[in-house]
């Protein structure tokens, strides 16, 4: 009779199925196995890494120089509104709110200050991703197009992005942007095409007066483990427990 | 005859269907590497770090230009990376011949760092561009590789920063270094090797503070014998910022 066909089948699924899926199952993890370029090129081991950045505020001059090279090396956008790193000045009068600007993120210097306008205290703080080991933007990403890596650098598969933007709105401390041209977001990598062979990121490189420190916190001899040891440190925002890998010193409360 | 087992048929079909197109179209969808260490494609991190490199760094600079690199070793701008001012080099240490880097020769270039602005830590040295020697560019006295003429800073917060912006705000604003520190000749242009004086003793602080010194009213006064004896001033008071008591 009719009825007696459909049993047949399950059994052949249960069949198929029993002895399909490991075979399907191994094909898609021998996929998964390929090795990175990194790996293969060189001996650079991510897991002996865990990058992060110091800033001395006493030192930044406000030159702008930091902001300029990374536009060169990373071929961020020349508009004034796409940075992966800016300098903004603080201008704290005696009374009232502080006034913050970075007109064109520093690059072309700052303007003189309006007539008049008194000062208490004013300084320099340059900003970029701060590369949090909690990081919000990894967090939100739908599609996992933007992570953190194992040397603990979050960066962006600008191959993978679609572009919603939920990182760059997730980002408490602005620093993402949308390019362009590829409709991706982009943001600061500690130049990891620099770091990862052994050179240092390209803002620090040209930074003139050694304001910003740049290595690893898990190594005796990197210069930040002296920075981090001998200055009073802080972070951007503590409060959001981002837990930032950027570390100030000498930062004003002012400073957000 | 009523035969339950027979419904179920159809559906079974349909979930094997689905289940196969969700596995072939994982399989299809999902790129090769993605979860190999977390939930993002591994093979990212190398095309992130394939990127090319536009910035050189000085050590390769100094293969072929030791001689200009050992004179801006021995000046101030002995920090300055050479690609801070000629621009991304990178392209030229692959072909030196085709690609020149920039060589600066206005006034624009040095006044991003020497123009003066409030903001600047004071004591950076700075310069008023609409006063300095206008039209002058910078290189007709200056060397950018040694730029100091024939003196050194004047202000002690030129390298002292930090505790200059410190004293700048406490009660000590007003006091000269040379207050408590004695500034040995050659220090200021050889600081590594002829170090500044510290106060040694207490009698330093007493001068203006102990109960019997010569010193204008309003000074707060101790008796410096016996006001904690065991201990010298600063282990408790910070003297650049002496309300600051540790």
């Amino acid at each position: 009779m009719k009825n007696n066909k459909p049993q047949m089948n399950r059994r052949e699924f249960i069949d198929t199925v029993s002895r399909k899926v490991p075979t399907w199952l191994a094909f898609v993890s021998a996929f998964g196995a390929g090795e990175l370029i990194l790996a293969k090129d060189s001996d650079y081991n991510p897991e002996d890494h865990d990058y992060a950045m110091g800033i001395e505020i006493h030192n930044c001059i406000g030159c702008g120089r930091c902001a300029d090279a990374c536009k060169n090396e990373n071929k961020v956008p020349r508009e004034h509104s796409y940075f992966r790193t800016w300098v903004e000045r603080y201008v704290i009068p005696p009374e009232g709110e502080a006034i913050v600007d970075s007109p064109n993120g520093g690059i072309d210097g700052f303007p003189k200050l309006k007539e008049g306008t008194e000062i208490l205290r004013s300084f320099f703080v340059p900003k970029l991703c701060n590369h949090c080991a909690e990081a919000p933007c990894v967090q939100v990403c739908p599609v996992g197009a933007t992570f953190t890596s194992r040397d603990g650098v979050v960066l962006v598969d600008e191959s993978y992005c679609v572009g919603c933007r939920y990182c760059i709105q997730a980002c408490p401390y602005g620093a993402r942007y949308l390019h362009p041209e590829t409709h991706t977001a982009d943001k600061c990598t500690f130049c990891y095409h620099r770091i990862t062979k052994g050179l240092l990121p390209a803002c620090v490189e040209v930074c003139p007066t050694g304001a910003r420190i740049f290595g690893e916190k898990g190594r005796r001899s990197s210069p930040l483990r002296r920075f981090l040891r001998f200055n009073d440190i802080t972070v951007l925002k503590p409060g959001l427990n981002t837990q930032p890998k950027v570390y100030y010193a000498g930062a004003d409360m002012e400073v957000r | 005859m009523f035969r339950p087992l027979h419904q179920l048929v159809p559906l079974t079909i349909i979930f094997a269907i689905a289940v196969t197109a969700f596995v072939v179209g994982r399989m299809y969808l999902v790129p090769e590497t993605f979860g190999e260490y977390g939930h993002y494609r591994a093979d990212a991190v190398g095309e992130v770090a394939s990127q090319e490199i536009a910035y050189a760094g000085y050590q390769v600079c100094y293969d072929c230009h030791d001689d200009i690199y050992d004179e801006k070793m021995e000046s101030n701008h002995s920090g300055v990376s050479c690609e801070v001012c000629h621009g991304p080099a990178a392209a030229h240490t692959e072909a030196p011949d085709e690609v020149t880097p920039d060589i600066p020769h206005g006034r624009s270039d040095c006044v991003l760092c020497h123009g003066y602005n409030p903001s600047r830590p004071s004591g950076f040295p700075q310069i008023l561009p609409e006063l300095h020697n206008t039209g002058k560019p910078c290189m007709v006295c200056h060397n950018p590789h040694a730029p100091v003429l024939d003196h050194a800073p004047t202000e002690c917060s030129a390298c002292h920063r930090k505790i200059s912006s410190q004293k700048m705000v406490s009660h000590h604003a007003l006091l000269e270094c040379s207050q408590c520190h004695t500034v040995a000749e050659g220090h200021r242009t050889n600081p590594a090797s002829v170090r500044a004086d510290k106060p040694e003793s207490k009698d330093v602080c007493g001068s203006c503070h102990d109960k019997g010194a010569e010193s204008s009213r309003g000074i707060p006064r101790v008796d410096v014998e016996t006001h904690n004896a065991r201990y010298l001033c600063w282990d408790c008071h910070y003297p650049h910022q002496p309300e600051v008591v540790r």
